[in-house]
């Protein structure tokens, strides 16, 4: 690999240290009586409010429809995921330190494998969230579930949720592109 | 017959005759209205539904005791800020929170006349920290602070009768004035024949040190003057800010059939005060301390109880006893109502209600005159400035009864005329008159926006009007006070609306909306809730007995209260009901009311706790219940509360959840 190349991987892999100060996430909520909009953020370590009390507000509001109360303490993912994006970046610099195409791509071959797993998770829970209902709810609609979507916008009785990447996502995608950038360029732009 | 006809013909023509040249005469050319465009004025005053106003408004409520906040130019009312009355729509007064704010040197007072409300300032310029307003009748001065839009702070003031010329702040809020409307005696609860009164009352000018941290209020010290009626103030700016003016009346010393007897002399005086200097002399060690009964009222914390400081001395200043000179007189025409500062603070307008002119002082004359010694007479110690010496110009023709003046910095004065009910609008540079409008009716104050400051927008003027006879549907015989709003951005004064008020505004003031709507609270943090009895947990919710006292930490949130079933209260127990809305999300409001309590509700914003006392005097169950549509289920948001005979053994209890 050349000097360029293990430069760009060893940024690539620095740049996941973003999300330890960002959430990678965002659920937004609109509705009537809420114009100024209320919701959360998902970080790799916690869920917290946009505003300071949303979390709190968001539980108040979907008790009356039996949903369980949002606290971070109840996601196992919370513990786990430090330890897995520490575990990448130091993969990633090793990667770059060696110089390993092989390590390089194994390295892609992780985050991509992450991210499904993640996004299959993020959707359990969001199902369970949803479907998961207290059956002494005061409010019971027939038919209905509140899964919030997986990604883009959905109408949940009177609120409007939205569910989209956040700024730690956009530093994951350009370690990802930069990470697929140096394959590129040591596997077939040199050759040519 | 015919005779007698053409009689009373002639009579009234000549009568009719009379009143239209004694018109003329007192208000010189006929009232000249601008051409209104009402299309225009409509669109003016159009604030669209969602859109917020460009500026506050905050007016007194006069016998209302209160303050009310409006939006402006829109007009609509925003809120009305319990301040000196009780007010059971949020409990103020009647919560065992609020209830010691009422307290006084006179017990419990539930009602009083708030004036004159006056923004905090920070160099000459009203700066939205605190707004103050006085209390007439039981002399007080209550702090409003801006962020909570809450009363926080009343302070009474001893020696005075009737607090009028107040609550009016200096530059820098170093100092918030009050001024004896009536003079008294000065010793506490002196027992002397009224017609004593040239020997035994006294006027007294208070100051007020404001704390510029935490607004807190402090009777520095008062100024002994003769038995005259002090009647309005204005600190001085720029140049004469180190100063206050306060207008007397009744120099005469009547003291029965005012009306009559304090308007024989052909002038009265304005009252220069140089309170650095007298500030000064108290620090010096100038002052006398007396004993003085008076209550301080505020809350220590963020939350809790108002407390009950109970202060026993005041400083005084007597000018008989001190040979240092720090309060002039200036004779002005005729038992002037208001004396208003100008901008640059070069010019003092005297309101002569009974005078023909509108009187104008020059700050630098009267420095000049003080300086030249051009003194007619020295009453008590007060040197009397010559009137030549210190005026800079009469207005003439302004109408019959000028009351108050504001400035719109682009130098023109408007006065507020009573008797020939409008507004006259006035160079500062020839003292003519330029422009004139009618005002519905009889005019008392008027205001600008950020008016009152070395710097006023005046984009629009506010009339605060007594009568309203036939300007909307009819309400009976006595119906709510108006206001009215004109633009006077233009050459000309137009009008643009005319709207009911509450009580009946006397002064108000408008500060640009986005110089304090970032610092709006939205929520009380439960975080920083350090009431006593606060709730800081739900789980923590409970009842507890100390002899026949009874304390329920209760909450609230949507759409419960816990404990929500209580059992093992008695007739006779006194029983406080802690209510913590624990909710910490904007204006989610939760109240409490039980039926049969001789007591309003009580109504915490999100994250406050309030306190009801409820005496039960029946055995029987109580139903109690939220009064705030607070959700979906505010119609499950009820509980009982069951009461047992004096000598029951029922078990106290409580329980949530558990049916």
């Amino acid at each position: 690999m050349k000097t360029e190349s293990k430069i760009a991987m060893g940024l690539a892999a620095l740049l996941l240290l973003g999300l330890y100060y960002m959430p990678f996430w965002t659920i937004s909520m609109s509705a009537p009586q809420y114009p100024e909009g209320i919701g959360m953020y998902i970080h790799i370590d916690d869920v917290t409010g946009h505003g300071r009390h949303d979390l709190q507000n968001i539980n108040t509001l979907n008790h009356y429809i039996g949903m369980a109360e949002i606290h971070a303490e109840d996601f196992p993912e919370f513990e786990v995921m430090p330890w897995v994006i520490g575990f990448l970046i130091a993969l990633g610099l090793i990667a770059a330190a060696t110089g390993s195409m092989k390590l390089v791509i194994t390295w892609i071959v992780l985050m991509v494998i992450l991210a499904i797993v993640g996004l299959v998770d993020f959707y359990m829970w969001g199902h369970d969230y949803g479907h998961n209902l207290n059956p002494d709810a005061p409010i019971k609609v027939p038919g209905m579930s509140y899964q919030p979507p997986l990604l883009g916008c959905k109408q949940l009785l009177n609120i409007n949720a939205c569910s989209w990447p956040y700024t730690g996502s956009i530093f994951i995608g350009i370690s990802f592109v930069m990470a697929s950038g140096v394959v590129w360029y040591e596997k077939f732009k040199k050759k040519n | 017959m015919k005779k007698q006809k053409t009689k009373t013909l002639r009579g009234l023509l000549l009568g009719g005759g009379f009143v239209a040249v004694a018109a003329f005469l007192f208000t010189g050319c006929p009232s000249q209205q601008g051409m209104m465009d009402t299309g225009d004025a409509a669109q003016k005053v159009y604030v669209a539904p969602g859109e917020h106003d460009e500026y506050y408004g905050f007016f007194s409520g006069g016998y209302s005791g209160q303050l009310s906040v409006w939006g402006l130019p829109s007009s609509r009312l925003l809120k009305v800020i319990p301040v000196f009355s009780q007010d059971p729509e949020t409990g103020y007064g009647y919560s065992e929170e609020t209830k010691p704010l009422f307290e006084t040197s006179y017990g419990f007072i539930p009602w009083d006349d708030s004036h004159h409300p006056h923004i905090s300032q920070t160099d000459g310029d009203a700066d939205g920290r605190w707004i103050f307003i006085n209390a007439n009748n039981t002399p007080r001065i209550a702090r409003i602070d801006l962020e909570t839009f809450e009363t926080k702070e009343i302070l009474e003031l001893p020696n005075t009768g009737g607090n009028h010329a107040s609550s009016f702040v200096t530059s820098n809020t170093e100092y918030v004035i009050g001024g004896t409307r009536f003079s008294i005696p000065y010793e506490t609860d002196l027992d002397v024949p009224i017609d004593s009164y040239s020997d035994e009352f006294r006027g007294a000018l208070s100051f007020i040190a404001v704390d510029q941290e935490t607004g807190m209020m402090d009777l520095d010290f008062q100024i002994v003057v003769p038995p005259y009626n002090y009647d309005l103030g204005r600190a001085g700016k720029g140049p004469s800010a180190d100063w206050v003016f306060f207008t007397t009346y009744n120099t005469e010393e009547a003291h029965t059939m005012l009306e009559v007897n304090a308007s024989r002399n052909d002038k009265d005086f304005i009252a220069a005060v140089n309170w650095r200097k007298a500030a000064e002399l108290v620090e010096q060690g100038h002052g006398e301390t007396i004993s003085a009964e008076y209550y301080h009222n505020y809350y220590e914390g963020k939350q809790g109880y108002a407390i009950n400081d109970v202060k026993d001395q005041v400083t005084i200043l007597d000018t008989r006893e001190i040979d240092d000179e720090f309060i002039y007189y200036l004779p002005t025409p005729k038992s002037p109502h208001g004396v208003d500062i100008d901008p640059t603070g070069e010019f003092i307008v005297g309101g002569g209600k009974l005078a023909t002119v509108i009187p104008v002082h020059s700050f630098s004359n009267m420095l000049q005159a003080i300086e030249d010694g051009e003194i007619e007479e020295y009453i008590d110690g007060i040197p009397v400035l010559n009137y030549d010496a210190t005026i800079a110009g009469e207005v003439e023709n302004p109408g019959l009864g000028p009351l108050h003046t504001e400035f719109d910095g682009r130098g023109y004065a408007y006065t507020s005329v009573y008797i020939s009910s409008e507004i006259v609008k006035w160079s500062l540079e020839t003292f003519e008159v330029v422009d004139r409008i009618d005002a519905y009716y009889s005019i008392g104050h008027l205001m600008i926006t950020g008016g009152d400051t070395v710097d006023p927008d005046a984009q629009y003027m506010i009339g605060l009007t007594k009568t309203a006879k036939d300007r909307y549907l009819p309400t009976g015989p006595k119906q709510n006070h108006p206001a009215q709003l004109y633009d006077i951005s233009g050459d000309r004064m137009e009008l643009l609306l005319d709207f009911p008020t509450i009580g009946e505004p006397h002064y108000a003031q408008a500060i640009r909306a986005d110089k304090i709507v970032d610092q709006v609270a939205q929520i009380y943090e439960m975080e920083e809730n350090d009431h006593p009895h606060a709730l800081l947990r739900i789980a923590d919710n409970r009842v507890e007995r100390e002899g026949n006292t009874v304390h329920i930490y209760m909450g609230a949130t949507r759409s419960h209260f816990r404990p929500d079933n209580i059992e093992g209260i008695k007739v006779g127990d006194t029983v406080y009901i802690h209510l913590t809305n624990l909710e910490q999300e904007w204006d989610v409001v939760h109240g409490v009311a039980i039926k049969g309590a001789n007591n309003a509700e009580i109504l915490p914003a999100p994250g406050q706790t309030k306190t009801l006392k409820w005496e039960p005097t029946r055995t029987g169950i109580y139903p109690f219940y939220c009064t705030a549509f607070c959700s979906a289920l505010h119609q499950e948001m009820q509980g009982y509360i069951r009461v047992s005979a004096e000598d029951s053994d029922v078990d106290l209890a409580w329980r949530t959840g558990t049916n």
